[in-house]
């Protein structure tokens, strides 16, 4: 036994069987980066049939039941389908790097959690195709909407949300796993990258919520086949009930978009200012309170269904508290780059771009908690600006920052830098001329979610749209970068940026197929 | 007509659309002040925050901005070394909190105001159907005729199709409006017929959700005469965004007036319930009503929107048996959008659909309903 033992490190498998069946965390978050690139593309075109439609007053290109069902996948795909998916691509491929483990803590479920995602969405988007058509009834699908007015194809979302679920159960119990047990010697919790602590945060936050998420939609399928009425008030059901247990998820949902971009943005900013992350250990505690808090507001989601007043306070006054530690962190990041000595590369210019805008999304969030005044907000486009701004330049921008950070790492080669710059100018400023302009809109009266409007909206409405158009044919510039790099281009070294500090510099670019199969040492383990 | 007039006519009415849209178009930046204590107190509230931002905003990104420019490696900036201080941390813990404080008082004290619903002149309820809302006058006494009617939106199809200009309100027009008198407590109490509405008038900071199985109560005091407009606030499907609500605020006497007027108009509609109706007249009242309130989901032509809303033109139903067509005209099919018209429509209204669908689309049974045969079904349960 011991003489046939072939103990040399096998390369990947060849062909299609390498990504079918492999256990390896950098082949599974690049399958998991691939698919939420495609999602986001997928989502984005839903976007564009939005804006052409509302470019001008008057139905010109869809039916408003089309419309509706355009906003619907348009919002279910770009969370659980772009968003949610490229941050566990993330945490697969450099959690284990940053912490010195060879892989992750659970292998072959990790090639699970990847696989049903393709079925899921291939099941949610094949109801386009149906007669019944697709959802038409909001991501947040409201019971009775979604249940006793729905049509037929909504068994199919309940079971595509179903997977959904179990795929982001098994990522993050894996990460968990990974974290608590892989650490290489020296690492403690308190010297870890803040990817990894925002990760670990927020993979508890996906284990807390996510049996929510599929105990609603299994409410809805027994309203809709079974006969009960949990949602029904003709038989003794609360359609309420369905909001509470719908935002006991969907809160700490929005959260679980953000706190892993949290992490992305405390690892680049410190590396292009070239000083150390300013208040690491309040990082830290800010995360972890954001995530505790996030349980306790969702009802400011639900100001106008009727609440009694003592309710309405509760949840006015936890919400705004959130902005003390959301606070915390952007005065970190703005004390990080004091007195830094910055460079501005593409990533670096996605991070400065994250901390502007998301702050900014973060104001009317704290305008929003003001129970009275979102007595006036709610349900227009000041609430799309609103959760756009924390979104696209919030999240997405992170997960963009993010790619260019890391793909010398992921390819060992650099990306073509200019491409990269161009690719972030055109979308710093389409996503703005998208996205402002809907604050007016929304504090002019125009409600969300309608595929008309009366004419005083016309004009930021198409100005919106052009905005939409430009982001969105700039995303495919991304996707020349990424191709472009893959095959070629300058080599990188295994630091890449003079800056960068973390154990995933220490290994060459590209990152072996496997890494850290002995542990680093101890001795060059930091504190970040 | 020949293609290249056609051509022209819809290039003129383009046009005129866009001339029309730019003659209206109204850069509104901000939130109306409105017409009552409320939305003037909501305003403030909504400035004050909004102020807090931007001063926050100023300092914050001013910092980043000079920090931007002056500590540039290319101006051969040198990283400092600090990276902590619990000082600092402390202080811009405190602050925001104290802001938060700040900002606390006054939401709380406005909140409270807009949640007192009690002592009112005048109590409305509010009904939410899809897609439209039907406003009852709650009566002092139980003699008294009731005042109650659907108001729905009065704005043409082919306006929303483009095939003719736009108006001055399109989609902000309904065919009755909400009248309510000015400088009197009114309450509200709102409820929804099938999936979950909000009334939303902006003018008076007044938005609450209708939610079936739920009444929830909200109040306004409109303090200056004249007409507001607001639309549905919640998604409830199809035609969400053809919901609005027009309310007509009126001096006590006008509203007098106008009250008497609609109780006489109740009287007169009970008189008429057994009048006979000719063929032209049912025609035309149908037709009008289909193109009202059935056109959304049965479409243009009875053609339907397969599979949930089925198509009228050669439907057995609507060939089918006279009786059980105006029955389910009247009571709806449950588990379906097609909801029950028995009291959303008058029997000269119901008359007239079911005779217009009955001979239109295709569909030819020759039948005429007349309203005392409608009564007649609306009797015997």
């Amino acid at each position: 036994m011991s003489a046939a033992h072939d103990d040399h490190h096998h390369g990947p498998a060849k062909g299609l069987s390498r990504w079918l069946f492999t256990t390896n965390h950098k082949d599974i978050g690049t399958l998991y980066l691939w698919f939420s690139f495609a999602m986001f593309l997928l989502g984005g075109s839903f976007a564009m049939v939005i804006r052409a439609e509302l470019f001008q007053p008057g139905l010109q290109l869809v039916e408003p039941n089309f419309f509706n069902q355009m906003t619907t996948m348009h919002g279910l795909i770009m969370v659980f389908g772009a968003v949610m998916p490229a941050f566990v691509g993330l945490a697969n491929w450099m959690i284990p790097m940053m912490i010195g483990a060879p892989d992750m803590a659970l292998p072959r479920m990790n090639n699970w959690s990847f696989w049903i995602l393709p079925f899921a969405f291939a099941m949610l988007s094949s109801t386009l195709l149906m007669d019944a058509g697709a959802p038409n009834f909001g991501w947040t699908f409201y019971a009775p909407l979604s249940t006793t007015y729905a049509p037929e194809t909504v068994t199919f979302f309940i079971f595509a949300v179903h997977i959904m679920g179990a795929s982001s159960i098994m990522g993050a119990i894996n990460i968990i796993a990974t974290v608590l047990n892989m650490r290489a010697p020296g690492m403690t919790l308190m010297k870890m990258p803040l990817f990894v602590w925002t990760w670990l945060i927020t993979a508890y936050l996906l284990i807390a919520v996510m049996p929510v998420l599929a105990g609603v939609v299994t409410m809805m399928l027994f309203d809709i086949h079974f006969g009960t009425s949990f949602f029904n008030a003709a038989g003794g059901g609360d359609p309420v009930l369905f909001q509470h247990v719908f935002w006991f998820f969907g809160h700490p949902e929005v959260y679980i978009m953000i706190l892993p971009a949290f992490g992305v943005i405390s690892a680049i900013i410190p590396t292009f200012a070239r000083k150390r992350l300013f208040g690491y250990d309040s990082m830290v505690y800010a995360t972890a309170s954001i995530a505790f808090l996030s349980f306790i507001v969702w009802a400011h989601h639900m100001f106008t269904v009727g609440m009694p007043i003592a309710g309405e306070l509760f949840f006015m006054y936890a919400t705004m508290l959130i902005a003390v530690p959301t606070g915390v962190k952007v005065f970190n990041w703005v004390a990080t780059m004091f007195r830094g000595s910055m460079t501005f590369e593409t990533p670096m210019l996605f991070a400065i771009a994250f901390v502007v805008l998301f702050t900014m999304g973060g104001f009317t969030g704290l305008m929003l908690a003001i129970t009275p005044a979102d007595f006036q907000y709610h349900d227009t486009y000041f609430v799309v600006a609103h959760f756009h701004y924390v979104l696209v330049p919030g999240a997405v921008f992170s997960i963009m920052a993010a790619t260019y950070y890391w793909l010398p790492k992921w390819t060992g080669h650099m990306y073509d830098e200019r491409l990269g710059k161009l690719h972030f100018w055109l979308s710093f400023i389409g996503v703005n001329i998208l996205f402002f302009p809907q604050h007016f809109l929304g504090l002019a009266g125009m409600p969300r979610r309608i595929p008309d409007y009366a004419l005083q909206f016309a004009d930021f409405n198409w100005i919106s749209s052009i905005g939409g158009f430009l982001f969105g044919a700039s995303q495919l510039i991304l996707l020349v970068v990424v191709i472009k790099c893959i095959k070629g281009g300058k080599k990188a070294t295994a630091q890449v940026w003079d800056g960068a500090k973390g154990l995933e510099w220490t290994v060459a670019s590209p990152a072996p197929y496997h890494t850290f199969t002995t542990p680093p040492n101890p001795d060059l383990i930091e504190a970040p | 007509m020949l293609p290249k007039a056609k051509l022209w006519l819809a290039l003129t009415v383009a046009a005129l659309t866009m001339l029309s849209t730019n003659l209206q178009a109204a850069w509104d930046l901000n939130m109306p002040q409105g017409v009552t204590q409320i939305s003037r107190d909501t305003y403030d509230l909504h400035m004050q925050i909004l102020w807090w931002c931007v001063a926050i905003g100023v300092v914050v990104f001013s910092v980043m901005i000079w920090s931007i420019v002056n500590h540039r490696k290319s101006k051969g900036a040198v990283p400092a070394t600090f990276h902590e201080s619990t000082k600092v941390e402390i202080v811009w813990t405190i602050i925001p909190f104290i802001i938060l404080i700040l900002m606390a008082v006054p939401a709380t004290r406005v909140l409270t105001h807009a949640y007192d619903a009690s002592e009112s002149d005048l109590d409305i309820q509010i009904t939410g159907y899809q897609w439209r809302w039907e406003y009852r006058y709650l009566r002092q006494n139980a003699d008294e005729d009731e005042v109650s009617f659907f108001s729905n939106l009065s704005t043409s199809r082919d306006e929303i199709n483009n095939t003719m200009p736009k108006q001055e309100n399109y989609l902000l027009d309904v065919d009755n409006p909400l009248v309510i008198p000015i400088n009197k407590k009114v309450r509200f109490l709102v409820t929804s017929n099938d999936v979950i509405h909000a009334w939303w008038v902006p003018d008076f900071a007044v938005k609450k959700d209708a939610i079936p199985g739920f009444i929830n109560e909200t109040w306004t005091i409109v303090e200056e005469p004249g007409v507001y407009r607001g639309q549905c606030a919640e998604l409830c499907g199809i035609d969400h965004g053809f919901m609005p609500i027009v309310v007509h605020a009126l001096p006590q006497d006008e509203y007098d007036a106008w009250y008497a007027g609609r109780q006489e108009q109740a009287r007169a509609a009970r008189a008429q319930a057994n009048n006979v109706v000719t063929r032209d007249q049912a025609m035309a009242t149908g037709e009008a009503i289909y193109n009202r309130t059935c056109v959304a989901c049965h479409q243009a032509g009875g053609v339907g929107l397969a599979p949930a809303f089925p198509a009228l033109a050669g439907s057995s139903v609507v060939n089918g048996d006279l009786t059980a067509n105006i029955e389910l005209v009247l009571h709806g099919v449950p588990g379906t959008a097609m909801a029950s018209y028995a009291r959303m429509l008058s029997p000269v209204e119901l008359s007239g659909i079911v005779t217009y669908i009955r001979n239109s689309f295709g569909n030819s049974t020759g039948d005429l309903v007349q309203p005392a045969d409608v009564n007649a079904l609306l009797e015997a349960q």
